[in-house]
């Protein structure tokens, strides 16, 4: 059965190492539904939170394969409910249709948006939530024209622990070291 | 003004002012690198400017195509262990590699490739001969990397050849830019010895072994599958000691062969769809199979809903994500082999399992009359693939290093060859490359020089490569080539026979004369068709002090049996086309 599940991994910051990530779900017909990389608390280490629908256990072979990667650090996966995550949405509607009723405004208070930008032209509304939450308000808004709409991949956080990155890598340092490696 | 510290005025000896072409070679020679297959190109040619300097230190094999040399290459890591060495230029150069580095992945074979690229500024202009190959090369090696300033070289080649021949080894290629290669700057060497990003392998695993052990003192039909991780973690002798403790009967995989010794009594035989009968059946009847350093190819399992559901399965692999890949392992031994298995053959009680293993021998007795019989002695006047490969292991004293194609000769190979010490089995399993052979049998005797190295090859596929008979002549190189001569496609051809109505679709080759190609070259050869003939021919290769073609116009039509049909259980493995 397939589901939702988000993949984290954390790497080093190099180039290529994107190409060489979305390979392993290209080589396996696997769509992305989402990707979004950027930097962790660590600087140099970056994040990548990645959404596909699968069946676990062609997810947990894919997580395997990202974290063979030699410059990926660490990898795993959640089911939606194991994390919080948000995604970020940005509308621009014609300033005109706000003038004209109260009901964008309304709909901006209802939903939690808010409003980055209103010019003589046009007004940019901002929403962050999940995606059926940023589609609702896609809709509403649409009744009176939306100009653009543009949705964010998902970021992502565990509800289990902290991001513990520095913690990580000391074991990592320990276990590096624990290896007796053949010497030839 | 203070004077300059120490360290500093050490660090400054340390470093000599030199171009990143040299600082290529110098690199080389830290990594202990003695041989490098390549061919020169425009993007690369001031690293061959600088090789021309070190012709003492190094030995560079000039191979007649850069496929040629990737898979010489292959050879050489193959039958020593140590990291093969090629180099190629941009664009075409680099693009001919990609074979043999895809070969490589998917067996494991520790490679550094060089490839030239054209200078930094024109990267993405369509230049001459440019091709992104660290985009193509991606998906088929271990890691990759573009250097485009003589100062990265150092660091890039000392992990690069850590990455290579570290945990589960694999190739790696760096893309030098023409601009790196010209630039000069301060070179100073520090080899490599650990990436945080990258665990090669994870400490012994005493909880899992505690289990495996267990489950093996309590079993009643224990079997063990040995791959090519027993050779490359160097655990022969451990593998041995173990089964031999534990009473346990073996079989190796195709990259397994010559692990363990062909004649030793707990060794039965090869897995796979023309592996032996007796491992195959068996797994679908032992009470706990024990896998080490194999990763379960469909070649081995075949239906895998149909594999060893019986059993308890105990797997020992250092690459965490074969684990569970395809049969899912009770006990999952994570680890490198040679220390996984000394520390198993420590915990596991002395036992013999008598009975178990005379079952594998009536089931040796079936296939020997029912197959073996008649492929080392057949009635016909035809000969078999079998009768010339067991022909040259005997007359080596099962002692030489066998290189197999990719087909029935391989197959052949396999099934006939006997093999008395480690490494002496190449060929390419994973991917099944045609044309892997000749090449590979040039790496393989610059390996080991002092061995006999018997290169068997189709003529299907030694056409493909045919052209590297040039670089066994300009080396001198004395590999045997043993040209199983069909006049067809063999393997292909059979499933034809069996599969596809006898629609030979493709398959039949009009051949030159091999010999008189070989002639060409300057390498002795003969063609025989007889069993008198081939006696006396074969007596002559192995003992004439060079190179040498021998031609076997072997049976037109012969198959390679026993054979699990592709998709069928190894249950319902076939001693002949007639079942």
């Amino acid at each position: 059965m397939k589901e939702e599940f988000i993949i984290s991994a954390y790497s080093e910051n190099h180039i290529g190492l994107l190409n060489r990530i979305t390979i392993i779900f290209t080589r396996r017909k696997v769509n992305i539904e989402s990707l979004t990389v950027s930097e962790s608390a660590l600087r140099g280490i970056s994040k990548f939170t990645i959404v596909v629908r699968e069946e676990r256990s062609r997810v947990e072979n894919i997580v395997k394969q990202i974290e063979k990667q030699v410059d990926v650090l660490k990898a795993y996966f959640h089911m939606n409910d194991e994390m919080i995550f948000q995604e970020i949405a940005l509308y621009k509607v014609p300033t005109q249709a706000l003038m004209e009723s109260d009901q964008i405004e309304r709909m901006v208070r209802q939903h939690n948006a808010r409003i980055l930008e209103i010019t003589k032209d046009y007004t940019v509304i901002e929403k962050t939530g999940h995606k059926e939450e940023t589609q609702e308000l896609f809709e509403g808004l649409n009744r009176f024209g939306v100009l653009q709409f543009i949705r964010s991949g998902r970021v992502a956080i565990t509800r289990s622990s902290n991001e513990r990155l520095s913690e990580f890598l000391a074991e990592r340092d320990a276990l590096l070291a624990s290896i007796e490696m053949k010497s030839n | 003004m203070t004077a300059p510290s120490k360290e500093f005025m050490e660090m400054k000896q340390e470093a000599i002012q030199m171009t990143g072409a040299e600082a290529v070679i110098r690199s080389l020679l830290e990594e202990g690198v003695e041989t490098i297959f390549g061919y020169p190109g425009g993007a690369i040619m001031p690293v061959y400017d600088a090789l021309y300097d070190f012709d003492k230190q190094v030995r560079h094999i000039l191979t007649r195509h850069e496929q040629g040399a990737v898979h010489a290459a292959q050879g050489y890591a193959r039958v020593t262990g140590k990291v093969g060495v090629c180099f190629a230029t941009s664009g075409p150069g680099a693009t001919n590699l990609i074979t043999g580095i895809a070969d490589a992945m998917i067996d494991s074979t520790p490679l550094v490739c060089i490839t030239g690229q054209v200078a930094s500024p024109l990267l993405g202009t369509d230049a001459f001969q440019e091709s992104d190959v660290v985009g193509i090369s991606m998906p088929v090696t271990k890691w990759n990397y573009q250097i485009t300033t003589p100062e990265e070289i150092p660091t890039a080649i000392a992990q690069a050849f850590y990455i290579a021949r570290s945990g589960r080894p694999g190739p790696v290629l760096l893309d030098l830019t023409k601009d790196a290669q010209f630039g000069k700057f301060d070179f100073s060497y520090t080899r490599c010895e650990k990436i945080r990003s990258y665990v090669p392998e994870y400490p012994l695993d005493k909880g899992s072994l505690k289990t495996a052990a267990d489950l093996i003192d309590g079993a009643k039909k224990p079997f063990l599958l040995f791959g090519q991780g027993v050779i490359l973690s160097g655990a022969e002798r451990e593998l041995q000691e173990f089964i031999e403790k534990a009473g346990i009967p073996a079989a190796g995989t195709l990259l397994g062969l010559s692990a363990l010794d062909s004649d030793h009594k707990l060794h039965t035989g090869m897995l796979g769809m023309h592996g032996n009968y007796g491992p195959n059946i068996k797994t679908n009847e032992c009470d706990v199979l024990i896998a080490v350093g194999m990763r379960f190819d469909d070649r081995v399992t075949g239906d895998v809903k149909r594999y060893a559901r019986q059993a308890k399965v105990i797997h020992l692999e250092i690459d965490p994500s074969e684990i569970d890949k395809i049969i899912k392992a009770d006990v999952a031994v994570l680890g490198d082999a040679k220390k996984s298995l000394r520390m198993l053959t420590r915990l596991v009680k002395k036992q013999e399992h008598k009975e178990w293993v005379n079952e594998f021998h009536q089931a040796a007795d079936i296939e020997m009359e029912q197959v073996i019989q008649r492929d080392l002695f057949p009635a016909k006047a035809g000969l078999t693939m079998g009768e010339v490969v067991r022909m040259s292991s005997e007359l080596t004293n099962n002692h030489s290093v066998v290189v197999a194609d990719v087909g029935q000769n391989q197959m052949a190979a396999a099934r006939y060859s006997k093999f008395s010490q480690t490494r002496s089995h190449i060929s390419s399993g994973g991917l099944g490359t045609m044309g892997f052979g000749l090449p590979a049998a040039i790496g393989a005797k610059i390996g080991a020089p002092d061995r006999d190295v018997v290169a068997f090859v189709g003529d299907g596929g030694l056409q493909m490569t045919i052209q590297e008979l040039g670089t066994i002549a300009q080396e001198h190189l004395p590999v045997k080539v043993v040209v199983l001569n069909n006049h067809f496609l063999g393997m292909v051809r059979q499933w034809q026979q069996l599969f596809f109505e006898r629609r030979y679709s493709f398959t039949e080759m009009v051949n030159p004369n091999f010999v008189k190609i070989a002639e060409g070259f300057g390498i002795p050869g003969k063609q025989v068709t007889t069993r008198e003939e081939l006696q006396v021919a074969m007596k002559e290769m192995i003992e004439h002090p060079g190179p040498y073609l021998l031609d076997v116009l072997v049976e037109k039509e012969d198959n390679i049996f026993p054979m699990v049909p592709s998709g069928a259980s190894v249950s319902d493995i076939l001693l002949s086309a007639e079942e």
